[in-house]
């Protein structure tokens, strides 16, 4: 592409975000003098480039909105919402064309006559006569020729000089004039810079120039920046990462030296790439305000639209972000202030109604947090109403009504994340168009972020995401599983456990096939990296490594061979050849120059199935939300006649699991050798008197394979409890009980959507008779 | 005077093939491998390349043929593809040949299986047949993983 062109882009693409900036901002305040003559500044390099590269059509829209603001510089005409949408209508335009110019170098097929034709209608509507040229009167482009000697070769389309440069005497503009006034000519050529690189662009120096020294303030930031190419910086960043590499090679290396002059270097060579690495990435960062800086405009289209009154809020804009973590939430950030608008804040009317002012709020919020940046969208509307969340979800077929009836209202709530939820009854311009919460969800999880809803119905809705600073270099804890090295990213690591010796052996228990080691109290679910990755394992026997990691809101261990020690790392992404493997989410050079594969946390949960869809998590999460009743950790189990059973956790010693060849007969009843004494056993299906229901072969089948014992920790005795199966832990606040309709039940409950019975295993042992213990005394704690 | 390309010869299975020469970044001897669990088969691993981070692929694996002996250590052809540069492991490396156009001939409609997807055609050589692969098709592997369910 023409390097001109190129250029002319670059600066216009930046230009115009100000506009709309500038445009949304002068509605608030109409007599935004420095306002308005940035407008009118941009609006004009605009057309005289456009002159200059021959777009006629870029040119005469640029011409008509730059002959509207003249009027209103010179306060011949008032700023009105009117004006605003056509100066808006005619920035796209702008927009447009320039678009086309990227892809095609033409300025594109589209007519904006349109576009025209409306401002030359509200210029009409203004009725004051055209302003008078005086440029004379002004002192300042005399010494501006002199910087500017030679204009451009290109053409001067006679547009660009029927501008009047819009200072006029007769009509008082008190921020323009003595703008102008106390300028120097030094001062013109103190700054030559803007005034060059206008140069090339304006095929009228006299009236950019006139507008240039109404604000000589801005200059001075776009002095000291630089505009970079973004590729530059990633290959710089690259090239950091490589040299942090090489850095942790050389402190590996170093290790084995001892002369004290090459250690010194060493720890130099150190400190100044941890130096240098943060530099770069702070190149990197940007202030979120960039990406914000497009949401008044988006608020006010929308406001307007939607006949709404939006009052936009935004705080911690300077907050910084690596880039490409900012390119990554555009999109859901965009969506949600869009849901903000049209579907949380109300029309005035209906606020008013409701005693809040007519102006609704919606509010930006962005700070750091524990290394991870806060973005907060808060509107003060109406709130989620669960009971609307709750039909739609019914009537998509994302919930049953009986699931719905057991439901809280955050979890109803979450639903909003579910694919296929909209509650928008119509769709509008805006939303409603299927790309859904669940979208936002899924690309914030992506880069390891979360999305967090709250909402108080009448009072307003805030959403919270938490997103983590940088991608490109993390800390992460190195392990070994099957022979090979792994990173973990330290975001989602909690805690790391060891268990030696005994504790290696009895430290995790078995619920069928699902290993869980008791935390603090709490069921832990482990995972063994080996068998979800489906390599050897080489774990040294006596030794048990539990890595405690946070995937989403539940916590479960990853059981690995070895643990090392932790490091940055320098994330690379995977080709697409492995892109498929879901478990892990890129790869790094290790220290001594090898590739160690990055785990993805979430991917190993949900392979694992530690993390379920988020359906079976609201309910899960139903006990967390209950909290007026107290929870309770139970054991479910069906019985060998398919009745579903639990009992308490806390009374349950261990599972096992025995061969019907162990179990032995004494007297009426079965025992079996446990730890070295006589464990009695009550099949909890016969003890309840139901008869199986199973056929005579089935029956058969079942007598091969082996028994399900629950271990019951009774008043003095253990009681081996025979069931069917077990089901699963869960931890639930028990709401729902119901008197018990026969001996051995203590009451039913709903857990899990299912009536469930709780065992009375003191109820069942002494209906099974009074001897029930007699030959076989234990202690229970031996 | 007719036409000549030039090609990066190799061997695997006993097979002679050639790539592009445009297509071959570079050749080097066994790198040390990073295996990737739960990868289709064809990825052998991953090696370091002067830290860019390069997948291998196994074409004897990409082409059905047997595995290599495991006393062998194979090479690699590091191509460039549109997804940055990936590693050709083959057994042994041959010269670079110019080849003149009229000796070329499209693949028998007999040849089946992955090969005949992958094998643009075979220029007569003398004391054998030269098998071109075509580069974009061997180094993508989502084709061989739809294939198999």
């Amino acid at each position: 592409m023409n390097e001109v062109i190129r250029e002319f882009l670059l600066e216009t693409h930046e230009n115009l975000a100000q506009l709309d900036l500038d445009l949304v901002q002068l509605e608030k305040d109409p007599g935004g003098t420095e306002t308005i003559a940035r407008v009118f500044r941009t609006l004009h390099t605009v057309k005289g480039t456009a002159g200059f590269l021959g777009l006629p059509k870029l040119q005469a829209v640029a011409h008509a909105a730059e002959n509207l603001l003249t009027r209103l510089r010179s306060g011949e005409m008032a700023y009105t919402p009117v004006i605003a949408s056509g100066l808006l209508a005619a920035v796209d335009a702008v927009r447009k064309m320039l678009d086309s110019l990227e892809k095609t170098e033409t300025e594109g097929d589209d007519d904006f006559g349109a576009a025209i034709a409306t401002l030359e209608a509200l210029l009409a509507s203004g009725n004051a006569e055209p302003a008078p040229v005086l440029v004379e009167s002004i002192p300042v482009p005399k010494c501006v020729t002199t910087v500017l000697p030679t204009e451009p070769a290109a053409p001067v389309p006679p547009v660009a000089i029927s501008t009047p440069p819009s200072v006029q005497p007769s009509a008082p503009v008190p921020a323009v004039t003595p703008a102008i006034v106390p300028i120097p000519a030094v001062a013109v050529e103190a700054m030559p810079v803007p005034v060059v690189a206008e140069r090339t662009r304006s095929p009228n120096s006299q009236s950019i120039v006139s507008s240039e020294v109404t604000e000589p303030r801005a200059t001075a930031v776009s002095d000291s920046a630089l505009r970079v190419d973004v590729g530059l910086l990633d290959k710089l960043m690259t090239l950091v990462g490589e040299l942090v590499l090489a850095r942790n090679q050389i402190m590996q290396f170093s290790t084995t030296q001892e002369e004290s002059a090459f250690l010194g270097t060493v720890q130099r060579l150190n400190l100044l790439t941890t130096e240098l690495q943060a530099s770069v990435m702070k190149t990197r960062m940007q202030p979120i305000g960039n990406m914000w800086s497009k949401f008044p405009r988006v608020v006010r289209d929308l406001a307007v639209a939607c006949g709404k009154q939006v009052h936009l809020e935004m705080d911690g804009k300077e907050t910084e972000l690596d880039k490409t973590i900012v390119e990554a939430i555009r999109d859901p950030l965009t969506h949600l202030v869009r849901n903000a608008v049209d579907h949380g804040i109300e029309t005035p009317a209906q606020r008013i109604a409701q005693g809040k002012p007519a102006e609704g709020r919606l509010a930006l919020q962005a700070s750091h947090e524990g290394g991870k940046i806060i973005i907060k969208i808060v509107d003060d509307g109406r709130g989620i109403d669960p009971h609307r969340v709750r039909e739609k979800a019914i009537a998509n077929k994302l919930i049953t009504p009986e699931q719905a009836e057991r439901m809280s209202e955050r979890e109803i709530t979450e639903l909003i994340f579910l694919p296929g939820f909209s509650t928008a009854d119509k769709v509008t311009n805006f939303s409603g168009r299927g790309v859904g919460m669940d979208v936002v969800r899924t690309n914030v999880e992506k880069i390891g972020g979360t999305v967090d809803i709250h909402t108080k119905p009448g009072h307003g809705t805030t959403l919270k995401m938490k997103i983590p600073l940088t991608l490109a270099i993390i800390p992460a804890l190195t392990i070994t599983s099957g022979g090979d090295r792994y990173a973990i990213p330290q975001v989602s690591l909690l805690e790391l456990v060891r268990l030696e010796g005994e504790q290696a052996q009895k430290g995790i228990e078995w619920i069928q096939n699902a290993a869980v080691y008791r935390l603090r109290g709490n069921l832990l679910p482990l995972v063994y990296l080996n068998r979800v990755l489906q390599v050897e394992e080489t774990r040294v026997d006596g030794e048990v490594n539990i890595v405690v990691l946070q995937a989403d809101d539940r916590q479960f261990g990853l059981i690995v061979d070895a643990i090392h020690d932790t490091e940055e790392i320098v994330v690379k992404p995977l080709q697409k050849q492995t892109q498929g493997v879901t478990v892990f989410s890129g790869a790094t050079i290790m220290g001594d120059g090898k590739v160690a594969l990055i785990l993805d946390v979430l991917g190993i949960a949900q392979k694992a199935n530690v993390v379920l869809s988020i359906r079976e998590r609201g309910m899960a999460d139903k006990a967390a939300v209950a909290d007026t009743v107290p929870k309770e950790t139970v054991l479910l189990f069906s019985t060998r006649s398919g009745e579903r059973m639990a009992v308490p956790l806390a009374s349950v010693a261990r599972l096992e699991e025995f061969p019907r060849s162990a179990l032995e007969r004494v007297g009426k009843r079965y025992v079996v050798q446990y730890r070295g004494q006589i464990l009695p056993l009550l099949d909890v299906g016969k003890a309840l008197g139901r008869k199986k229901k199973k056929t005579p072969s089935a029956s058969r089948q079942k007598s091969s394979l082996p028994v399900q014992v629950v271990v019951y920790i009774g008043q003095d005795h253990l009681v081996g409890l025979i069931v069917g199966q077990i089901l699963d832990i869960v931890e639930e606040a028990i709401v729902t009980k119901s008197r018990a309709r026969r001996q051995g039940v203590l009451y039913s409950a709903v857990i899990q959507e299912k009536v469930t019975e709780f065992l009375d295993v003191e109820g069942l042992v002494q209906a099974v008779g009074p001897d029930f213990f007699d030959s076989t005394p234990v202690d229970v704690y031996s | 005077m007719t036409e000549t390309h030039q090609y990066c010869t190799f061997y695997a299975a006993g097979h002679y093939f050639g790539l592009d020469v445009m297509h071959v970044q570079e050749i080097i001897c066994y790198q040390e491998m990073t295996r990737v669990p739960l990868a289709p088969p064809v990825v052998r691993g991953l090696i370091n390349l002067r830290g860019q981070i390069v997948t291998a692929l196994d074409l004897r694996r990409r082409l059905d043929l047997p595995d290599r002996p495991c006393d062998q250590l194979p090479i690699n052809v590091v191509v460039q593809t549109d997804d940055g540069a990936v590693s050709l492991l083959v057994d042994e490396i041959g010269d670079v040949l110019e080849v003149p156009e009229t000796d070329f001939e499209r693949p028998p409609d007999t040849l089946t299986g992955p090969a005949s997807d992958l094998i643009l055609g075979a220029y007569k050589l003398p004391h054998s047949l030269l098998l071109i692969l075509n580069t974009a098709k061997t180094v993508n592997i989502a084709a061989v993983v739809r294939v198999s369910p």
